[in-house]
C-alpha cells in the first residue's frame, strides 16, 4: 500500500465522517465547523486526484467566501432561529427523520451498486486517453494549461459565468437592501 | 494507485449525506449546508474524471465554473433567507407558508 493511498483513505475518512457529523450534529454551530473541515478535506482529495488548481480555487472561494457569508447569515438570524435550530430531536434515528435516512441509505444502495455495475476504470474513452498518453501525470502542472484553455476552448462559458456571477451579486445586493431607502 | 471507483464511492456516499441532511433538517442554513455537500460531491466526480483529459482539461474547468456557481447561489439564498427571517421570524422552511402578507 502506498503513501498515496494511504492519505486518500485518510483524507477520505475525514470528509466522510465530518460530512456526517454536520448530518448528525443538532447544534448549527458545531455543523458549520465540521462544514469547514469537510472542505478542507475534500481540498486535499481533489490534489490527489491531480487537480491542484481546483483545490486551491476550493478553499480560496468555499472556505474563504462561502463559509463566511454562512456564518454572517446565521448570526443576523438572530437568537430565535438558533432556539428552533436547538429545539428538534437530538437523536438520529428517530421517527420524523426515519423517511430520510430510509431515503438516503436506499439511495446509497442503488448509487453504489451501479458504480460497481458500471466499471468505470474500463470505459472505452479512458482506454483511449490511456494509450495516447492523455493523462496527467503526478509530476506536471496543469496551471498553465488551465489558464490557455480558459482564454481558448472555454471561453464562452467563461464570459457566460461571468455576467451570471455579476447578475447574482447585484440581485443579493438588492434583495438585502434596507426597506424604505431608496432614493 | 487508486481508482476511479474508489473516488465515486466516496462521492456517492457524500451526496447522500447531503441528501439527508436537505429531508430532515428544520433550518434553512443547515439546508443551504445539505447543498453544498451534494454539489461538492458531484465537484469530486468531474476532478476524478479529469485526470484523463491533460489537453483539453474539460473536468477541471467544469468543476471550477461549479465551484463559482455554487458561490453565485450561496450569495443569493442567503439574501433570501434573511429577508425571510426578516417577514416571518424563523427560517424553517416547514413553518413559511404564505406567499403573501
Amino acid at each position: 500500500m502506498s503513501i498515496v493511498q494511504v492519505l486518500f483513505y485518510f483524507m477520505g475518512l475525514i470528509t466522510l465522517a465530518s460530512a456526517l457529523t454536520v448530518a448528525i450534529s443538532k447544534n448549527l454551530v458545531r455543523s458549520i465547523f465540521m462544514f469547514f473541515i469537510t472542505l478542507f478535506a475534500l481540498a486535499g482529495l481533489y490534489v490527489l486526484a491531480l487537480a491542484d488548481f481546483v483545490a486551491v480555487t476550493q478553499i480560496v472561494i468555499y472556505v474563504g467566501g462561502i463559509l463566511v457569508l454562512i456564518l454572517f447569515a446565521f448570526m443576523l438570524s438572530g437568537k430565535e432561529a438558533l432556539a428552533a435550530a436547538q429545539l428538534q430531536s437530538n437523536r438520529f434515528v428517530s421517527l420524523s427523520n426515519l423517511p430520510a435516512l430510509l431515503l438516503a441509505l436506499l439511495f446509497l444502495v442503488v448509487m453504489i451498486n451501479i458504480i460497481f455495475k458500471a466499471d468505470v476504470s474500463n470505459l472505452q474513452w479512458i482506454k483511449e486517453a490511456n494509450g495516447v498518453k492523455n493523462v496527467i501525470g503526478s509530476n506536471e502542472s496543469m496551471i498553465n494549461n488551465i489558464g490557455i484553455n480558459l482564454m481558448t476552448r472555454y471561453l464562452l462559458p467563461f464570459e457566460a459565468i461571468s455576467v451570471l456571477l455579476m447578475v447574482a451579486l447585484v440581485g443579493a445586493a438588492h434583495l438585502s437592501r434596507k426597506e424604505g431607502t431608496r432614493v | 494507485m487508486i481508482t476511479l471507483t474508489d473516488f465515486m464511492i466516496v462521492s456517492a456516499v457524500l451526496f447522500c449525506t447531503g441528501m439527508f441532511v436537505i429531508i430532515s433538517k428544520k433550518n434553512s442554513i443547515q439546508i443551504l449546508i445539505g447543498i453544498e455537500l451534494m454539489l461538492n460531491a458531484a465537484i469530486l466526480n468531474l476532478v476524478a474524471f479529469g485526470k484523463y483529459d491533460r489537453i483539453n482539461n474539460s473536468g477541471q474547468m467544469f468543476a471550477l465554473f461549479a465551484i463559482v456557481l455554487a458561490a453565485a447561489t450561496t450569495a443569493v439564498a442567503l439574501a433570501i433567507i434573511l429577508n425571510v427571517y426578516k417577514q416571518y421570524k424563523t427560517i424553517d422552511p416547514d413553518k413559511i407558508k404564505q406567499l403573501k402578507d
